[in-house]
């Protein structure tokens, strides 16, 4: 079992007139086979903290500390985050011109195992997991993200968590831009990775409805970069009555 | 009018020094055989203000030399080869040199290799033409390749070993003719390397020109088309990398004389190392004969460290509106530190992940070229620069 701990996590983020502070002391604990969705109104800091998880250079973290299984994530340059087991799906998914997704998805496996994939088993899963998520088999061939609806990025995202078997994925807004149907397939395929992995998720959404198909344990309320509050799934029922409303009357 | 300044809809439209508008016309310059219509460059013309024309003074000097490069390397069925004279060459109708090193090249060549294809034979493969330098004496060359009506034909010349070289190439193609020609400069590094690349593109015929610049202290390649009727099609690739102290020009000149017609002009390169400088001219002429053509030239670069210099210019002269379409996109930038963050963020270490992008920004090029002959030798090209980077 996996734990990954985030305490009075403080970060800035880079902008042309210098560092302007997002999160202001986020505390947070999920173990594996967990999901907890992070809820919270735009500009709240939710991506803010799924990027500093990752370590994107643009997200300076000024205090507090983040752990793997008690060893220090933000210590760990991006690709070494990766191979400790930390996955971010992300909102904007990232376009690389003439890398196929093949190559990419084979090149990741590998660093992030260590060697090669068997390639019958490789070419097995990878195929399988592409007929889950809907996608064209010619998708493989395809440059990175190049071209890509939003809703096939979307899919790549969650086709990458299926084969890299994270301990931990942080679902940055994942359903967004996404329409009913291409939201059940990408929800089928993360609870498809939770079945077969002890995955722990990260489920950052403005809205309710994902949480319709991909049920979460404990609900995080974020807050002009604190956690306003915290509950289990009634949270989140509650927040599709009323809104984001009394919080932000609260901090006013 | 036909919107001629961005058909495609590229929004990604940058030039670093702006778009240059020339002094005069681009076919006001001088085109001839005779040596002295052409003055000693100084370096401050239009055509040679980008090179360094002092480590190339003995390219301008009228002297003949008996250095050659050695060639070898079997001719497919259908391509034969003779040594023939300058005006023999002239007569198939090859096109003048345009500038002073091309002028004396054509001159003092010791003899002109003309390979040549008869009118409707179809060559099986490419034709792999090895031609090795022999040292530090100036060479002068002459290549004359011509492709009868309805004929097909692939050559490849690679040009490896160290050399001064100096050479005017002339590929007159056929009616209806399919000629791929593939230049490749694998060059020791200390090579310099001039050359003018003419080709005059016949009536419905495809033409298809590759440069891939690797090797070499310096190299300098003018590719110019034109078209003796209707219908022509041609596509101009190019792909370079450019290491410390390396100069790689490639200039390209689409002469649009005729309706109808098409040129695709496609140029990629990457610089590494403290002063890697490329330099890509692009210029296109639509002249008021030029009904109804379709012309696009693009050219990107990639910085990869401190120190290296692309300059990227194209020129369009439009003397008609009345085309398919005109446009050009140039860009010249830095590594994308997204691209490089979305690899890492997979467990893609971050030399792995650079050197993932920079086969990415070629293959666009690769995969237009379709020589399978020579896709094993610029892999292993491009992933030697790769690993001798400094990424």
């Amino acid at each position: 079992m996996s734990n990954l701990k985030i305490t009075d996590l403080h970060v800035s983020v880079n902008t042309e007139t210098g560092l302007k502070p997002i999160l202001n002391g986020i505390n947070l604990e999920i173990n594996s086979n967990e999901t907890h969705a992070i809820m919270g109104p735009n500009g709240s800091g939710k991506s803010t903290l799924a990027y500093s998880l990752a370590g994107h250079p643009k997200y300076k973290v000024t205090s507090g500390s983040v752990t793997l299984d008690g060893v220090d994530v933000l210590a760990m340059s991006v690709d070494e985050r990766a191979k400790a087991g930390l996955f971010l799906a992300m909102q904007y998914p990232v376009e690389v011109p003439g890398v196929t997704v093949t190559n990419f998805l084979r090149s990741a496996k590998t660093a992030i195992d260590g060697e090669a994939p068997k390639l019958r088993h490789w070419t097995k899963d990878l195929k399988s997991a592409m007929e889950n998520l809907r996608v064209d088999p010619e998708f493989a061939s395809r440059n990175v993200n190049e071209g890509f609806s939003g809703g096939e990025k979307k899919r790549h995202e969650i086709l990458q968590m299926e084969m890299l078997k994270p301990k931990f994925a942080v679902l940055d807004e994942t359903d967004s831009g996404l329409d009913v149907d291409a939201l059940r397939i990408v929800s089928e395929g993360v609870n498809r990775v939770k079945e077969s992995t002890d995955v722990g998720v990260l489920l950052i959404t403005h809205y309710t409805r994902i949480l319709s198909y991909i049920k979460p344990d404990h609900v995080h309320v974020i807050i002009k970069g604190k956690v306003a509050e915290e509950g289990g799934p009634e949270l989140a029922e509650r927040l599709e009555n009323e809104g984001y409303d009394r919080f932000l009357q609260a901090s006013a | 009018m036909t919107d001629t300044t961005n058909p495609l809809g590229l929004d990604e439209h940058s030039h670093g020094a702006g778009v240059h508008v020339p002094d005069s016309k681009r076919d006001a310059r001088t085109r001839s055989f005779d040596i002295a219509d052409f003055s000693v460059p100084n370096g401050r013309e239009e055509e040679w203000r980008f090179s360094p024309v002092r480590k190339l003074s003995d390219f301008f000097t009228d002297a003949a030399s008996a250095a050659k490069l050695t060639t070898s390397g079997d001719l497919p069925e259908g391509i034969s080869v003779e040594e023939i004279t300058l005006e023999a060459a002239q007569e198939l109708g090859i096109l003048e040199p345009e500038d002073r090193a091309a002028v004396v090249a054509a001159n003092r060549a010791p003899t002109v290799t003309h390979y040549s294809v008869p009118a409707n034979t179809e060559v099986d493969g490419a034709a792999i033409i090895h031609a090795d330098g022999t040292g530090n004496d100036l060479t002068h060359g002459h290549v004359v390749v011509s492709v009868g009506a309805n004929a097909k034909a692939t050559i490849v010349v690679e040009h490896e070993g160290m050399a001064r070289y100096s050479e005017l190439v002339s590929l007159v193609v056929g009616d209806g003719a399919d000629v791929t020609f593939v230049s490749l400069q694998l060059w020791d590094d200390e090579a310099q390397h001039l050359g003018q690349h003419d080709a005059i593109v016949g009536k419905d015929a495809k033409f298809k020109h590759i440069v891939i610049s690797l090797g070499g202290d310096i190299v300098r390649l003018n590719t110019n088309v034109r078209y003796s009727a209707a219908g022509g099609e041609a596509e101009l690739l190019g792909l370079y990398f450019a290491d410390a102290g390396q100069h790689f020009e490639h200039r390209t000149y689409i002469d649009h004389n005729t309706p109808k017609a098409t040129s695709n002009v496609h140029y990629k390169g990457a610089l590494q190392g403290k002063d890697a400088r490329s330099v890509w001219i692009g210029d296109v002429l639509i002249r008021p004969e030029a009904l109804g053509i379709d012309t696009y030239e693009l050219n990107r670069n990639l910085i990869l460290s401190d120190g290296a210099r692309a300059d990227s210019v194209p020129n369009l002269e439009i003397e008609t509106g009345d085309i398919a379409g005109a446009g050009h996109a140039s860009s010249t930038g830095r590594f994308d530190e997204e691209h490089l963050f979305y690899l890492m963020s997979r467990g893609i270490p971050e030399d792995v992940a650079r050197q993932l992008v920079v086969r990415g920004f070629f293959n666009e090029v690769i995969q237009k070229i379709q020589v399978p002959e020579i896709e094993e030798v610029l892999n292993e090209r491009i992933e030697d620069e790769l690993s001798r980077s400094v990424l």
